[in-house]
């Protein structure tokens, strides 16, 4: 469709410029010899130039830079590999020290718990038996004590009453028998107080 | 400019009338255009291979890529054997190509455009292409002529044809650039004619075609430029690898 169209708008055109191409000179420039000869040296010139300095200078140069660029990559990435296996490997290594470090404070931390447990375990039984000894040594003297009141509490009672009578009646009182009396009573009464 | 669609392949002098014996070797805008494309493409490349750094810039780019595409060509059609050949077919394509291109610029002169040119690159190739068999193959290379499984009654048949399709190549290949360049370059002369005859009213659609058509003679203007390049590089194959 558009080929006709253009075919047809072509056909159309030389009609319309009929005239313009009648008053040019007619015909394909390109087939007109006269500047033949002039076309053929200069292409040759140029293009001659053109592939010296394109296959002696430059072609050279852009392939030693593809093949240096191509050589250095595969460097690289030869480099890139190498440093990735050192890291696997340090990795490993990293990996392996903080797995025995870790067993190693799981050693101190038994080892360290079993002695405190025993020291605990003596220090322990040491403040038992100082506990023991005090508990005995207060048993003592609280035993002693204990026999030794009713003696003191019976002197008290035999002083106060003594006292009191003196106070009472005026005249000094034969302390004997008030301790006859005191000795008599406590020894009835010794029985409810003390629980014998 | 004038009106006449062919008179943008006039070609004229510029400057005096230089005759070497017989031969007018005058400097022409034919001339001129040759060395533009000429310089341009050894400046483009030359910048492009200056500096090599490993993130290439955008000129370091343009050349590696054209080598390289050059190169695919080169191995993809003829084989390693005409890797000797590489800098003369990167040549030829850039020349080609960069007259084309340059041709694509208004008032510009279309290198290619002219059947002279186009010709004596073809014929060089011819030339060289058989004088490189001949070496490579002896009077081997004449079997090229000679295709493998035909039946011996059509055997001279087959021959004249192969003959003459052998000897025609340098006229379709110079007369396939010079043609599709000139057939290109006319049509969008005569659009912009129409444009201007047509006026204000109607030249709008004319425009329009100029435009699709500067687009399609760009892609036409490459195009041609590989199938030039990719045609040697066949003809190299017969006459490298022997194999018919």
């Amino acid at each position: 469709m558009i080929k006709k169209i253009f075919f047809q708008s072509i056909f159309f055109s030389f009609l319309f410029f009929k005239k313009a191409f009648a008053a040019e000179s007619g015909g394909m420039p390109q087939l007109n010899p006269e500047f033949w000869i002039s076309q053929i040296f200069w292409l040759v010139l140029t293009f001659g130039i053109m592939y010296v300095v394109l296959s002696k200078f430059i072609l050279p140069k852009i392939s030693n830079n593809l093949e240096s660029r191509k050589s250095q990559i595969l460097e690289n990435i030869e480099a890139a590999e190498k440093q990735r296996e050192d890291g696997e490997a340090k990795l490993k290594e990293y990996d392996e020290i903080i797995l025995k470090s870790k067993m190693e404070a799981k050693n101190i931390f038994n080892q360290t718990r079993e002695k405190t447990l025993k020291d605990i375990g003596a220090k322990k039984e040491v403040l038992d038996q100082q506990i023991d000894d005090e508990i005995n040594k207060a048993e003592k003297e609280i035993e002693v004590l204990r026999v030794s009141a009713p003696d003191k509490i019976n002197k008290i009672a035999i002083e106060t009453s003594s006292e009191l009578l003196e106070k009472l009646i005026g005249s000094g009182v034969n302390s004997s028998s008030i301790s006859a009396i005191v000795d008599d009573l406590s020894r009835r009464n010794g029985d409810k107080y003390y629980g014998n | 400019m004038a009106a006449n669609p062919m008179s943008q392949f006039d070609v004229y002098r510029i400057g005096p009338e230089i005759k070497v014996g017989a031969f007018d070797i005058s400097f022409t805008n034919a001339s001129l255009f040759m060395i533009i494309s000429t310089v341009s493409i050894l400046l483009v490349f030359n910048l492009g291979s200056k500096r090599n750094s490993v993130l290439p810039n955008k000129m370091q780019l343009l050349a590696e890529l054209s080598y390289t595409f050059v190169a695919k060509m080169i191995s993809d059609t003829a084989g390693s054997k005409a890797k000797p050949y590489f800098a003369f077919i990167f040549s030829l394509f850039m020349f080609v190509l960069f007259c084309n291109m340059f041709g694509m610029i208004p008032y510009t002169f279309t290198v290619t455009s002219h059947i002279i040119v186009t010709f004596i690159l073809a014929a060089f190739i011819f030339i060289g292409v058989t004088v490189i068999g001949f070496i490579k193959h002896g009077f081997g290379y004449l079997k090229l002529f000679v295709p493998s499984g035909v039946p011996a009654v059509l055997l001279p048949l087959i021959v004249v044809i192969e003959i003459i399709s052998y000897l025609s190549r340098p006229i379709s290949l110079s007369v396939r650039l010079f043609a599709n360049m000139m057939a290109g370059h006319t049509m969008m002369k005569v659009f912009g004619g129409f444009v201007i005859s047509l006026g204000l009213v109607g030249g709008w659609l004319p425009l329009s075609f100029s435009v699709a058509l500067t687009g399609l003679e760009i892609l036409v203007a490459f195009l041609q430029a590989y199938v030039f390049a990719i045609l040697t590089c066949i003809y190299l194959n017969d006459a490298l690898n022997l194999h018919h």
